[in-house]
């Protein structure tokens, strides 16, 4: 338009980037995470131990995994419960595939698309159906879970390939885990979708409002369906590393992670009704999970007094800052009266 | 009582509710300015005006949703306040709306009772004792359920029958029908008609709004007209014809000012063809040139909205096509319209239109990441370059570009949402109530720019309630009645008459196509 008058200059932003990373859910949880490093080397001798904390990375490394892809899930608006599920699935598969004489590379793929598959299932019925996912990934659960426990029964599949065990014992450099690598990885590229690309800010528009970002010609059903296939994936690259690192496959395998993942996103900063979130976030939350747990673990304190402690981690940290702003309203509001 | 007599001729009666300059201002908007109501025992008045002229601020004021400003509320002769909705229904008063507020999941029993359920001695629901009184009620109305039935498996004109016997269940003496028929067919609305005779001779007071003038005349006993928030006239029915009701209500005193329009209308650009859908509307066939502003006017439910979304792909059409420049286009999704040069501004801008929670440069991004970003990768400086090019040209307020959308104003909003779209450089704009709820000075600077835009080529659809804004910005209108195009007029035809006679269907020509 050529014969506007006047325009008034809108600044970009008003903050600066330090000032937005200062003020930002992830330095809080930073706060924390560091807080707890050093409760746990004062509380424990073995803590500060390069081996002893590479072994204590393996508390979340796997759940981690999932969490990323989660993550964008919960953005999204949606969630998928039926992961640790998933896991069992394509683990007890991998498993009889082993008795059929499958090597490594094989048994990589019949994890990938056990996980892709799953997905794929969940995804259907939530983006061609409209069910709400909640509702049919607690039927898959069940679903995934089940097929796991017809096949195996109270058996085990063992015999895993010694190359098999790469991915879940194996070593990049000195205590450094092929697991943590894959963490790495995913986490980068996980980052780099959500937070550099057109796909990542469809993502968080689709969790703003569903409607809006329909209505703004964003292909929601499409995209949401590829985030039901990117978390199955992120379940079947688990199910290889912890099938990797056990060695064998129960129907048992990874029961309750999908809450432990969950707890992971949420604690990461994620709103669970969808719309913001971060991946940097669930990468520190995967931390201070993994640190508490095994700090925990060093002092010996038993495993379910342990999930009573990330159980008031997550309702504390999430509280605490609510309950902050409580009070500095009702200071404000005396001040003003 | 003395209320069995005929009561449109008793004038001498005085009024159960009396309001009297009226006063009622938003930031911005005057929604009522000193207006008088008065409503009479067992007689039906007709609150009749133009979308925006103050019904529903009205409506909301006597059911002490909204407080007035300024003037006075009586009830039999003694000055009331509102504080709150549960005031006005302990006053007698209660609304039947055009979304009746009622409650699916329960029985029809409860949803009359729910908040003044009899109770038992140990302060239970007294189960018995509702279901009872309900079907009395029900009875009474003629209702052909039982007061068992779940609500949910009501459809829309019994729903209405529930809502009118909680209505009576609270022993009200004012009773408003808010467009009680918008959505009900011929023989329900002959129903509803009889219920308000029932509803008459039990000496209730109706309030009633609509925008049809066959039912104004068949069932009110008198009239009272607002026009822009202010009281216009009041009257008998019997004492005033269909087209004087007309007159007073669109003749204005304060013309509003529209920017001059010198237009040469292009090429054909955009052209459908018996475009249907199974229920909304039906054969909707049409051109739009470039650079031209076509206006569709009809009344709430005409099928306008639900055709324009149809277009943008939101819904399947059953049959119909779409030509763009020429070519034989399906759009399936509204990112094929987009594609196709075909953008739409909706109506319920905070659902629809912004991503609230997103801030303002991601929402005028969002279709055009496409052009900002290299292989899907964001190049935030590219998105805010784009984002600071069309908030200047919209002339946009806000205090930066990375504020939330959801802390505009509704005007600003809109521009966001226009800017989002111009940014997509289309060959179409639909414009779905575009200056609805938003201030003076912002509409008058939507209506500069979409003549601007018109001007540089590019063609404009514009759906509209508000017919100075149909005449004052339109090339050519259609006017849409019950899903079907009633007429298409443009230069001297354009009156207001025509477009009311028209939309409500008061042709005396051979218009009778409506189902």
């Amino acid at each position: 338009m050529t014969n506007t008058t006047q325009t008034r200059h809108i600044p970009d932003r008003l903050h600066s980037r330090a000032a937005r990373l200062f003020k930002s859910w992830e330095a809080l949880l930073f706060a924390v995470a560091i807080a707890i490093f050093v409760v746990n080397s004062f509380a424990s001798p073995y803590f500060l131990n390069a081996w002893n904390l590479s072994d204590a990375t393996f508390n979340f490394t796997e759940k981690a995994m999932i969490a990323f892809a989660m993550a964008l899930l919960i953005i999204s608006g949606e969630i998928d419960l039926s992961v640790a599920s998933i896991i069992a699935l394509a683990s007890t598969a991998m498993g009889l595939a082993v008795q059929y004489g499958a090597g490594t590379p094989e048994l990589v793929a019949i994890g990938l698309t056990v996980g892709l598959l799953c997905g794929a299932f969940n995804g259907v019925f939530v983006t061609i159906l409209g069910l709400p996912s909640i509702v049919v990934t607690i039927g898959t659960m069940s679903l995934f879970r089940g097929i796991s426990y017809i096949i195996l029964g109270d058996d085990a599949f063992r015999g895993y390939p010694a190359s098999f065990s790469w991915f879940g014992q194996g070593y990049i450099y000195w205590v450094f885990t092929v697991e943590m690598l894959f963490f790495v990885i995913i986490a980068v590229v996980y980052a780099v979708l959500l937070h550099k690309t057109n796909f990542g800010r469809a993502v968080y528009a689709i969790g703003n409002n569903p409607t809006g970002a329909l209505f703004s010609g964003i292909r929601v059903a499409r995209v949401k369906f590829i985030l039901f296939l990117l978390t199955g994936l992120m379940s079947g690259v688990a199910a290889i590393c912890l099938t990797s690192r056990l060695g064998s496959t129960r129907p048992s395998i990874a029961t309750g992670m999908e809450l432990e993942v969950v707890t992971m996103v949420v604690l990461g900063g994620v709103n669970i009704l969808g719309g913001s979130g971060t991946i940097p976030g669930v990468v520190i939350a995967a931390f201070v999970m993994g640190l508490v747990t095994f700090g925990l673990g060093l002092l010996n304190v038993p495993g379910i007094v342990m999930s009573i402690f990330i159980g008031l981690l997550l309702i504390g940290v999430i509280a605490l800052p609510r309950l902050w702003a409580m009070v500095s309203a009702q200071r404000k509001a005396r001040k003003i009266a | 009582m003395t209320t069995h007599t005929a009561p449109a001729n008793r004038s001498d009666v005085s009024p159960v509710v009396s309001m009297d300059m009226i006063t009622k201002t938003f930031p911005g908007v005057t929604a009522l300015d000193r207006v008088k109501l008065d409503l009479y025992p067992g007689q039906v008045t007709a609150l009749v005006g133009e979308n925006g002229a103050g019904k529903s601020t009205t409506v909301k004021i006597l059911t002490g949703i909204y407080q007035t400003d300024g003037g006075t509320i009586r009830i039999d002769d003694a000055p009331v306040s509102f504080a709150s909705p549960n005031d006005a229904a302990k006053a007698g008063i209660t609304a039947i709306h055009q979304e009746t507020v009622l409650f699916d999941e329960l029985s029809v029993a409860e949803n009359i009772y729910i908040g003044h359920a009899p109770r038992t001695r140990f302060g239970l629901i007294d189960t018995a004792a509702m279901h009872a009184a309900a079907a009395k009620l029900l009875d009474d109305i003629g209702a052909p359920f039982s007061s068992h039935t779940q609500l949910r498996d009501l459809g829309i004109a019994n729903k209405h029958l529930v809502a009118i016997a909680r209505a009576l269940s609270v022993d009200a003496r004012v009773v408003i029908m808010d467009e009680p028929t918008a959505a009900l067919s011929h023989k329900e609305i002959e129903e509803l008609y009889t219920l308000v005779e029932t509803l008459k001779s039990q000496g209730k007071a109706i309030l009633f709004i609509s925008h049809k003038f066959d039912e104004i005349f068949r069932i009110a006993d008198r009239f009272t007209v607002f026009r822009d928030g202010a009281f216009v006239g009041d009257g008998l029915i019997a004492d005033i014809t269909e087209d004087a009701l007309v007159t007073l209500m669109v003749g204005r005193s304060v013309d509003q000012i529209f920017p001059d329009r010198a237009h040469t209308p292009g090429e054909e650009v955009l052209k459908v063809v018996g475009y249907s859908h199974p229920t909304e509307f039906a054969d909707i066939t049409f051109t739009l040139n470039r650079g031209e502003i076509l206006g569709f006017y009809g009344l709430v439910g005409a099928g306008r909205s639900e055709f324009m979304q149809s277009l943008f792909g939101i819904t399947k059409p059953t049959k119909g096509v779409c030509r763009i420049n020429g070519e034989i286009k399906i759009i399936r999704s509204p990112a094929d319209a987009v594609n196709n040069g075909i953008v739409y501004v909706p109506e319920d801008r905070g659902k629809q239109g912004a991503v609230i929670g997103l801030p303002i440069f991601q929402n005028i991004t969002l279709p055009s990441l496409g052009r900002t970003s290299s292989r899907g990768f964001l190049k935030l400086a590219e998105e805010f370059k784009l984002a600071r090019e069309y908030a200047a040209r919209l002339d946009l307020r806000a205090a930066s570009l990375d504020q939330d959308i959801g802390n505009l104003s509704g005007g600003n909003q809109q521009k966001v949402v226009i800017a989002k779209w111009l940014a997509t450089q289309p060959q179409v704009i639909i414009l779905d109530e575009p200056t609805k709820g938003i201030d003076i000075g912002s509409k008058a600077a939507v209506h500069k720019f979409m003549a601007e835009l018109a001007a540089q080529g590019l063609s404009v659809i514009m759906v509209s309630s508000e017919i100075p804004e149909v005449i004052g910005m339109s090339d050519r209108v259609i006017v849409m009645r019950d899903g079907l195009i009633a007429s298409e007029l443009s230069g001297d035809e354009l009156t207001p008459e025509t477009l009311v006679r028209h939309a409500a269907g008061i042709t005396t020509s051979t218009e009778g196509t409506a189902p």
